[in-house]
């Protein structure tokens, strides 16, 4: 019955159009990659395919910056770790795919670990030949590493910019860790090279279409999952915490209870999309836990608006196909570029491009305008209060 | 002198061999200096040492660097010096020119390291009775370094006439030194490591580890106390050092932290900016410098004292101009503050590698700025110390700012309470723009410190802002104490645990360390109290 109900709330009408949407393009994006031959002008080329997919993945990732920040108001900076640690278990099974066709061809040891001459396997990279315990850890530690700081954060009740600033404390520490070579990770060149994936050549068309299809299930999956948890009893709490934490905790709520579960939740669809991103791009290195990246995502978020969804998603795909392009045809401006994105979207778009639509169309209802100003007036008041007392 | 003239007639008349002469003096020894016999040789020298006469330093020091010759046709022992056309023959004693002659007129003597060492050992204690106090110095430092247990007995014979403390001191370490390495009498060697176990140092403790096997048993053990004596020593000196370098992190990191300190805890205002305030300071000390280089070299001494005003109005106004375009929406939306200003900095960063390229830019020390100085055991690099006082100077400066000026006066009323503060009149806008470009105008001063001792890049501040968060929510926001406090210990901590675990394990750990620490404290070390924390 609950079950029943929880999928039912997910099915909305926007989360119907939404997943319609994502399949159709996705589905085009295929046949058009392997029906069409390669001169013709439909021919989607195969590193189209993985782009797209990388996308994906980043969409997942913002899914879930989303649903902590836009719903519980908790600006994680260091997301990019979830992310990363993600695509480590994931990099870390592929790495033992390889086997011995490796450049030194040992069997037992993946290549950097010979050349830094480790004589055995260190014991974290036991099991990592599987796939299902690989699958297993890349939910586990991400969720993990996040319960375990949340734990701490929450119940001490740090909050606002203090969490933001531990969060990036926290990749940075983890950057720093990783980039360290006897960590047996492959220092700063990380993990690469990789062959294949439960015996799917990585380098195939087929295995690339495979992979955006598996990306798209699991953003539709993570889309889906923040709906229902969002439309439940539960979601109201959250929600409830994100405007008011005081209130909900003289309530009764168990405050950091709420936020720690849906912060480890978080974390896990973020070591989902990073195991997702790490095939389609080849590689995993420290890199990836730089704070910096962990602040972008949280922009791909602020530019589709956040508290929506399917906002994320749409930021996420725009600015990421911005700094496609812009890196390719002016490398010079795309950082002036997502530089001025942050401070626009900040100050002239504070609920994001899909706010913006929401707000200023004429809306079905004809409720858009006035609930936009109501918004502005509450924001405004809220602004004059806490700048009052600070 | 009519003496020595015959003594060298004769010498020369008679073509002796060099042996002969045994009780000759100065001028004839230096004569039979030129044979292949080494053992004849070394024993020359020696008794030319024996002389004591200061003037038999100059063949001496000739020999030992391969310039002493002897003239073809007469056998006469000359200085040659290698001169446009052949050689340039000079008197041994004395140093006077006597002719030049053809490359194949004059013979060099040649040496072995036996007799290099021979030769150490006889300028060593020729040097130390020397009138000069310098040279006496710099001969028993030298000896020290290389002792020589023939040196003994003339080292026994310099400190006796010695008037000097610290020669002397100098010269019993020596002479200590050199026993080690002599027959003498265990007693005496025991004495000896006494001595040098109490002057410490590594040079001793090389000294005494390098003792060998077959010493008498009580020797050895008083060696071996005087080692662990030198490294307990050795070990407290590395503690000062390590605390040395810990407060001079800690300074770079209290002249990132302070600006940061003033946004953030007066004003609330998350500023990601912040380094790239930094990074701009550091590029006006490289533009001051590149424009006096160009036009008035003189002044390069003067070039950070031009450059911290200028840096201090470059970020400043900047700071201010972000105020009012971005920041002044955005109060009371702390998290949106932090989007917004980190998108400034990489326009910042963008525009800063455009105009000046992405590479390193060379900002040169001035003169008081370079070097070292010894203490102890420890280096003390002045650009460091010199950026200790700084950081030292601008903190103390900025609390005299805000407890002693109007400025200072207003801006804390705005912290305590806006609306109030606003409802006597004071123009909180225009305290907050000031506000913050005092901040950013700290960090542009910053930015030539570190221009010192950091490369500077576009990057330069990016490396910084975390570490600058970290003080100030180390130690607490809205508290300059709290500020330097918590800057010294983050740097002391760091450089402790580097020995032990790495520079980028110890940062990690430290990181961590901070991460567990705001649970405990929430707020930082110095947390204000009071209702207006909470929002």
């Amino acid at each position: 019955m609950i079950m029943q109900g929880l999928i039912f709330r997910a099915f909305d009408r926007g989360g119907m159009i939404f997943l319609g949407i994502l399949f159709g393009a996705i589905l085009l994006l295929a046949l058009s990659n392997l029906m069409l031959p390669p001169d013709h002008t439909l021919h989607a080329p195969t590193y189209m395919v993985s782009l797209i997919g990388k996308y994906l993945t980043y969409a997942l990732l913002a899914l879930s910056v989303d649903l902590i920040w836009g719903f519980c108001g908790i600006l994680s900076l260091g997301h990019g770790a979830f992310f990363a640690l993600g695509g480590y278990a994931m990099g870390m099974y592929l790495m033992r795919q390889i086997g011995d066709r490796g450049v030194y061809g040992n069997p037992d040891l993946p290549d950097f670990m010979v050349f830094l001459n480790y004589s055995e396997l260190p014991w974290y990279w036991y099991g990592f030949d599987m796939f299902w315990f690989a699958a297993l850890m890349i939910v586990f530690v991400p969720g993990l590493l996040a319960f375990i700081f949340g734990w701490f954060a929450f119940r001490s009740r740090v909050t606002g910019v203090y969490l933001s600033i531990i969060t990036q404390a926290m990749t940075y520490a983890l950057m720093l860790a990783f980039f360290r070579n006897n960590m047996g990770f492959g220092g700063n060149n990380g993990l690469t090279d990789f062959k294949d994936l439960l015996g799917f050549d990585l380098q195939d068309d087929g295995t690339r279409i495979g992979l955006l299809f598996a990306s798209a299930m699991a953003l539709a999956l993570g889309f889906l999952i923040c709906k229902a948890v969002t439309r439940s009893k539960y979601g109201k709490v959250i929600t409830a915490i994100r405007d008011a934490e005081s209130r909900t905790r003289f309530l009764g709520y168990r405050v950091d209870r709420y936020k720690l579960a849906v912060f480890t939740l978080s974390a896990c669809m973020a070591g989902v999309a990073g195991a997702l991103y790490v095939p389609q791009v080849g590689i995993i290195n420290p890199s990836e836990f730089t704070p910096a990246n962990s602040i972008e995502v949280v922009v791909w978020v602020a530019v589709g608006g956040r508290g929506t969804l399917y906002g994320a998603v749409i930021g996420a795909i725009l600015v990421n196909y911005a700094k496609t392009y812009l890196t390719g045809a002016l490398p010079e401006i795309w950082l002036f570029a997502l530089g001025g994105l942050f401070v626009f979207v900040t100050l002239f778009l504070p609920r994001g491009i899909v706010g913006a639509i929401n707000g200023s169309g004429e809306g079905s209802d004809g409720s858009g305008k006035g609930r936009q100003m109501l918004d502005r007036l509450r924001r405004w008041r809220s602004a004059r209060a806490v700048g009052g007392e600070s | 002198m009519i003496a020595r003239i015959l003594a060298l007639m004769i010498a020369l008349c008679c073509g002796l061999p060099a042996l002969a002469a045994d009780s000759a003096d100065l001028p004839g020894l230096i004569e039979q200096l030129p044979t292949r016999d080494y053992a004849a040789m070394e024993q020359t020298v020696n008794a030319i040492a024996a002389t004591g006469d200061p003037r038999a330093v100059r063949p001496l020091q000739a020999l030992s660097d391969g310039d002493l010759y002897y003239r073809k046709s007469d056998d006469k022992v000359v200085i040659a010096k290698k001169a446009d056309t052949g050689l340039d023959l000079f008197e041994p004693l004395t140093g006077e020119l006597l002719e030049n002659v053809g490359k194949r007129d004059a013979r060099r003597i040649g040496i072995n390291n036996n007799m290099r060492r021979a030769l150490r050992g006889a300028l060593g204690s020729l040097t130390l009775l020397s009138p000069d106090r310098d040279v006496r110095a710099a001969a028993a430092q030298a000896l020290f370094k290389s002792p020589d247990p023939g040196a003994v007995e003339a080292l026994g014979q310099a400190i006796g006439a010695e008037k000097d403390e610290a020669v002397r001191t100098a010269m019993e370490e020596a002479q200590a030194a050199s026993i080690l390495l002599s027959d003498a009498a265990d007693a005496v060697k025991i004495a000896a490591i006494r001595s040098l176990s109490e002057r410490g140092g590594r040079d001793a403790m090389s000294l005494l580890k390098a003792l060998p096997e077959s010493t008498p048993a009580p020797v050895l053990a008083a060696a071996t106390e005087g080692i662990d004596a030198i490294e307990a020593e050795l070990a407290l000196w590395a503690t000062a050092q390590n605390i040395y370098y810990g407060i001079s992190l800690g300074s770079v990191l209290l002249m990132a932290a302070i600006g940061l300190a003033i946004t953030f805890g007066v004003m609330g205002v998350i500023n990601m900016a912040h380094g790239e305030m930094v990074m701009l300071g550091a590029y006006t000390t490289y533009v001051v410098q590149e424009v006096i280089r160009q036009h008035a070299p003189g002044m390069f001494e003067f070039s950070l004292a031009i450059a911290v005003p200028l840096a201090f109005l470059v970020s400043g106004s900047i700071g201010v101009l972000i105020e009012r375009t971005v920041i002044r929406y955005l109060y009371g939306r702390a998290l949106e503050t932090l989007l917004a200003t980190w998108g400034v900095s990489l326009i910042i960063q963008q525009l800063v590698r455009t105009i000046f390229g992405p590479t390193n830019k060379e900002v040169g020390n001035p003169d008081f700025m370079s070097g070292a100085m010894e203490i102890g055991a420890m280096t003390l690099t002045y650009n460091r110390i010199w950026i200790i006082v700084f950081a030292l100077v601008v903190l103390a400066m900025l609390m005299l700012v805000l407890k002693r000026t109007p400025l200072g006066l207003q801006m804390r009323a705005v912290t305590q309470n806006r609306r109030m503060a606003g409802a006597m009149g004071i123009r909180t806008d225009r305290v907050d723009a000031l506000t913050f470009g005092l901040g950013s105008g700290i960090a542009g001063m910053a930015g030539v410190a570190l221009s010192q001792i950091d490369n500077v890049s576009p990057n330069l501040g990016q490396s910084y802002i975390i570490d600058s968060f970290m003080v100030v929510v180390f130690g607490g926001v809205g508290n300059l104490w709290g500020t330097l406090v918590g800057a010294f210990s983050l740097g002391i901590a760091n450089k402790f645990l580097e020995p032990y675990a790495g520079a980028v394990l110890g940062k990690i750990l430290v990181l961590v360390a901070i991460i567990l620490f705001i649970q405990w404290r929430p707020r930082g070390l110095f947390a204000l109290k009071g209702r207006a924390v909470e929002s």
